[in-house]
């Protein structure tokens, strides 16, 4: 997931020359017959391009991920709960590391990609530069942030690119054990004290929107969904899939006895005269807030960044020590 | 479960439960703290490991420790309702993590004795016990090679790892010897074999440390004056803090469930 801030165009030279449109034409050829493209094998320079930037954001994401549920690990409710939020955090970043050495495949290093996401040039999703406030915070990122990611990640597991698709199968798994461990944050709250069932809702009330534009812009004015369509890394518009999240997630809102933060949301019931088929429209969403966030003003994005700056940082001497250690076992080897 | 603190009847087998879970969580929670904050991602991955292993081990031990004690306490009572003096842990454990050399050699030291430790009360006649012991011992034989090798590498890495892990090994040497030390509560579990003697494994314990201290070109310190306390609960400034962190949520709201 966490693809949303793909919204640059890559455009192919204008003229070419006669081979290379018959290397895309085949390579066309076997997207549109499903096949997986490998590492090895030829792509436009176009899609490795696109694929770098999506798998590099995505991997940045799950690292500065870490950050807004780390901010919890020290102060978890149980020792249960403690064991379960620090494995999470884990899995996030044994995701971030999929992830890195999928993007590595394309030609890339992590050095290099790292370097884009400590100097702010590369993006990563919104959704985690708002702030954990409570500990039902916990809750609602792992029912929503998780259970938006997974909505993003599901199809991504057939993207044409065989070590993104086979890095996101592992992946959701994951996420959707977080989203379940999060739900359940949620209904043991739900089912708690008045102040616990307060905090459920106070959470629920500022993830909700942000959880929605984690899908991105609307497809209204998305720009470059249609050749990452056509090379079949993206599969559903960002519409879609936010929809398809809404729908899912609003009878677990009931379920929990939560109410979600959008008057105008309302059932609408399709053409298909079952009263029970359809879909649940939902209210604007402040694509302000969101560009605001992407620009670098969000409410956590100094920190995040300066929290990711600090830990490599302060770790340097401590690679350092790794490589001038490694080195000099080598020599003592050879002498 | 209330906001205020329980109180334990600390029978010889319960206290020592408690010691051992107590060591576990707060160096367990310790490591938590570097999460996200790692000098590379590896680890991040191995210390939250780590951490994971040891909180493990202090839910078992309390589990026990409340089987023990028969008064309806949970791990959580333990873990989050009682004050900084009712902890029963090593000073070592709590120490902050400062510089990554200080996390490692902490873990390094601790390791050391733990596997040892463990590895021997597995044959304890208490089955409970010796099961605790028997995974214990299989998370811990991880936990000393990983610090082992950092060690190694930090000590003979560059010319300021190596000031700095020199500078650990100072700084924490005083707090090793509490883990060889057994009061009288824990002699009488000894003398009845239910036990080990944590001082019949200081030579061992010895020859591993120096050992790894000397393939790192790092010195080890001569025997020296020895801080305690943590067993009694008297510890350092540190741990207050530590615990006002990680109790806060579950004492501001009296009776909850998580
Ligand atoms: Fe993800
Ligand atoms: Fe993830
Ligand atoms: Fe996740």
């Amino acid at each position: 997931m966490y693809t949303q801030a793909l919204n640059a165009r890559d455009d192919a030279p204008a003229i070419r020359p006669a081979e290379e449109l018959e290397q895309e034409a085949r390579f066309q050829a076997r997207v549109d017959a499903e096949e997986r493209i490998e590492a090895n094998d030829w792509m436009p320079a176009a899609y490795r391009k696109t694929l770098v930037r999506q798998i590099s954001q995505h991997a940045h994401s799950e690292i500065v991920g870490m950050l807004p549920e780390g901010n919890w690990i020290t102060r978890a409710p149980s020792l249960r709960r403690k064991a379960a939020l620090l494995a999470k955090v884990q899995d996030e970043c044994g995701h971030g590391l999929y992830l890195y050495a999928a993007a590595e495949t394309l030609g890339v290093t992590r050095e290099e990609l790292t370097e884009q996401l400590l100097s702010g040039r590369a993006k990563y999703s919104s959704i985690f530069n708002y702030p954990t406030l409570t500990w039902a915070d916990m809750g609602a990122i792992g029912w929503l942030v998780d259970g938006a990611a997974i909505m993003n990640q599901i199809p991504l597991c057939r993207c044409s690119y065989g070590p993104y698709a086979r890095a996101m199968i592992r992946v959701c798994k994951e996420e959707s054990f977080h989203q379940r461990q999060g739900y359940e944050i949620m209904l043991t709250l739900c089912r708690g004290t008045p102040e616990q069932k307060a905090m459920a809702q106070e959470a629920l009330n500022r993830w909700w929107w942000p959880c929605l534009m984690m899908f991105g812009p609307p497809d209204a004015s998305s720009q470059h969904s249609d050749q990452s369509t056509r090379w079949k890394i993206k599969r559903f518009s960002n519409d879609e899939l936010r929809q398809k999240f809404v729908d899912a997630t609003v009878p677990q809102a009931e379920y929990l006895g939560l109410t979600l933060p959008d008057p105008d949301l309302r059932f609408v019931p399709d053409e298909s005269g079952d009263a029970s088929k359809g879909h649940w429209a939902y209210g604007e969403i402040d694509w302000a807030e969101f560009k605001q966030i992407l620009a670098g003003n969000g409410p956590c994005n100094r920190d995040r960044l300066a929290a990711r700056n600090k830990a490599h940082d302060e770790g340097a001497w401590v690679r350092e020590a790794a490589l001038a250690y490694a080195g000099k076992r080598r020599a003592r080897q050879a002498a | 479960m209330t906001t205020t603190s329980i109180r334990v009847v600390e029978t010889p087998l319960v206290l020592y439960a408690l010691r051992r879970a107590d060591d576990a969580l707060v160096l367990g929670h310790r490591l938590s703290e570097w999460c996200g904050h790692a000098p590379a991602l590896e680890e991040d991955m191995a210390l939250a490991n780590i951490g994971l292993d040891l909180l493990g081990q202090a839910r078992s031990l309390y589990s026990y420790a409340a089987e023990m004690e028969a008064a309806g306490h949970t791990e959580d009572d333990f873990a989050f309702h009682r004050d900084a003096p009712q902890y029963r842990n090593l000073l070592l454990a709590e120490l902050p993590n400062g510089d990554f050399a200080r996390t490692i050699l902490r873990q390094f030291f601790y390791a050391a004795f733990a596997d040892l430790y463990w590895r021997a009360m597995m044959a304890s006649p208490d089955p409970t016990l010796a099961a605790i012991a028997a995974k214990s011992e299989k998370e811990t034989a991880y936990h000393l090679r990983h610090s082992a090798e950092w060690v190694i590498r930090l000590g003979d890495g560059t010319e300021e790892s190596h000031r700095r892990a020199a500078d650990a090994v100072a700084y924490l040497w005083p707090y090793t010897g509490e883990m060889f030390e057994a009061d009288a509560a824990e002699r009488a579990l000894v003398d009845a074999g239910t036990v080990l003697d944590p001082a019949g494994f200081r030579d061992a314990w010895d020859k591993t440390v120096s050992d790894i201290l000397a393939e790192a070109t790092l010195e080890k310190p001569a025997a020296g004056w020895m801080q305690q306390g943590g067993r009694s609960g008297r510890h350092s400034e540190h741990l207050g803090h530590l615990l006002a962190v990680m109790q806060s949520v579950p004492r501001a709201i009296p009776g909850a469930t998580w």
